[in-house]
């Protein structure tokens, strides 16, 4: 074996020999290179520009809202309530496992087809699986009078917007 | 007779005898090394015993899993001649599948079976290597490989699932791609990553699309060859009768130990 006839020569054994300077060469540049393959793969696989619909709704006139009703926009995920105390929007994505919910104007309630979490109009559960109440998100009047929801922005319950 | 005759002729050819190395003749030397040369027998052992060969010792599992997975491989080429992983078409091509496309209807079916059988055969030979004890050293670790591939199937039939694009994909990869989220820490970048995005859409279909007909199949693949491989290189299939005494008494021993 060289290394031992190597360590012979060698006076301290905390000193490389070259053996084993170019295996920690070898090792560490493997290493630098494997953490930038993940780096890189991580990059590459995050895409940087999504092609998704903007999180800023119109939800249209407040006229359109009667009072006491509930209204689910599908295609953006939102329920439109316009309560005794003002407008407000609630996520209508249920908070268990992302089902779309649904009104259910004979119960008074928010019923998730999924796995049968139930809400109040209020978005707080009453019974089912889901962790969390549906939360509320940001509205607003735009400068059109039109009823604006930021779905990106969660704010605290019983924010209430009157029109 | 005459069968045989003309396929001893073949053998001796030309062009069968640089195709093949083994050479003619059909002596136990020469059937062991059609076995042993041949780039994909190569994996099998060259020798078994007959009765390991019969339908009671595995009621062949294994072989019917590998293949419904060539079933699955077929089938799954020509559906992606007529699939287009895009969310304006890919529900349309799924309908036009059925209903437009010549034998269309028969493939799909087959390989939406053939999956299906798959997944129910994979649990059927495990429970059946698990019974009967066979995944006991030395066969261990081919026993994760085992559960490995099992994986694979599962997340092939998820993969799969999308790819019709219509509300029952959309909704079940939305569930399940939401449970990936619940893993601490790292829980929604892999939710991200997964689909491309923050909800399922075009980037979901297409990342979907890869994993499902390029990424998994090929892992399945490396993971079947070292699978068979391991069988021959851990002694080959499994029968208790067939092991030696000494394991038969180490292991009456340790059951008799357990029983008390």
């Amino acid at each position: 074996m060289p290394d031992t006839k190597n360590n012979g020569t060698d006076d301290a054994s905390s000193e490389l020999n070259r053996r084993q300077f170019f295996a920690k060469l070898g090792l560490g540049s493997l290493s630098i290179a494997a953490a930038g393959t993940t780096v890189f793969a991580y990059q590459f696989l995050s895409p940087n520009v999504l092609y998704e619909p903007s999180p800023v709704v119109n939800a249209g006139k407040p006229e359109a809202y009667p009072l006491d009703s509930v209204t689910l926009d599908v295609n953006s995920g939102i329920y439109i309530i316009h309560a005794k105390e003002g407008f407000f929007s609630l996520s209508a994505v249920c908070t268990h496992l992302g089902c779309m919910t649904a009104w259910k104007p004979e119960l008074g309630m928010i019923a998730c087809p999924c796995h049968g979490s139930k809400f109040r109009q209020s978005g707080e559960k009453i019974e089912g699986p889901a962790p969390k109440p549906l939360p509320w998100k940001r509205m607003w009047v735009s400068d059109d009078g039109d009823l604006m929801v930021d779905r990106s922005t969660d704010v605290r319950p019983m924010q209430f917007v009157r029109v | 007779m005459e069968n045989t005759h003309y396929f001893d002729q073949l053998r001796a050819s030309r062009v069968w005898r640089s195709i093949f190395r083994s050479g003619t003749g059909s002596s136990t030397l020469h059937r062991s090394l059609a076995i042993q040369q041949n780039v994909f027998l190569h994996l099998f052992s060259t020798k078994v015993r007959r009765r390991m060969l019969s339908f009671s010792t595995t009621w062949y599992l294994g072989t019917l899993t590998f293949g419904t997975f060539l079933l699955l491989v077929s089938t799954g080429i020509l559906l992606m001649l007529y699939y287009h992983p895009s969310v304006p078409q890919a529900y349309a091509d799924t309908k036009d599948l059925q209903f437009v496309v010549s034998s269309g209807l028969f493939l799909r079916n087959l390989h939406r079976w053939s999956a299906h059988a798959m997944v129910f055969l994979v649990f059927a030979h495990m429970f059946k290597v698990f019974y009967r004890g066979a995944y006991r050293p030395p066969r261990e670790f081919n026993w994760v490989i085992g559960v490995i591939l099992l994986l694979i199937t599962l997340l092939l039939s998820y993969t799969g699932y999308l790819l019709p694009w219509d509300q029952l994909a959309y909704w079940a990869i939305t569930v399940g791609s939401n449970i990936a989220s619940a893993v601490p820490v790292f829980g929604n970048k892999i939710h991200f990553l997964l689909l491309g995005g923050n909800a399922v859409n075009a980037n979901a279909l297409l990342r979907f699309y890869v994993l499902h007909c390029m990424i998994l199949p090929l892992t399945a693949i490396f993971f079947i060859a070292i699978h068979f491989w391991r069988i021959r290189k851990d002694g080959g299939l499994y029968a208790h009768a067939s092991e030696p005494a000494a394991v038969r008494a180490r292991v009456a021993a340790a059951s008799l130990r357990e029983a008390r």
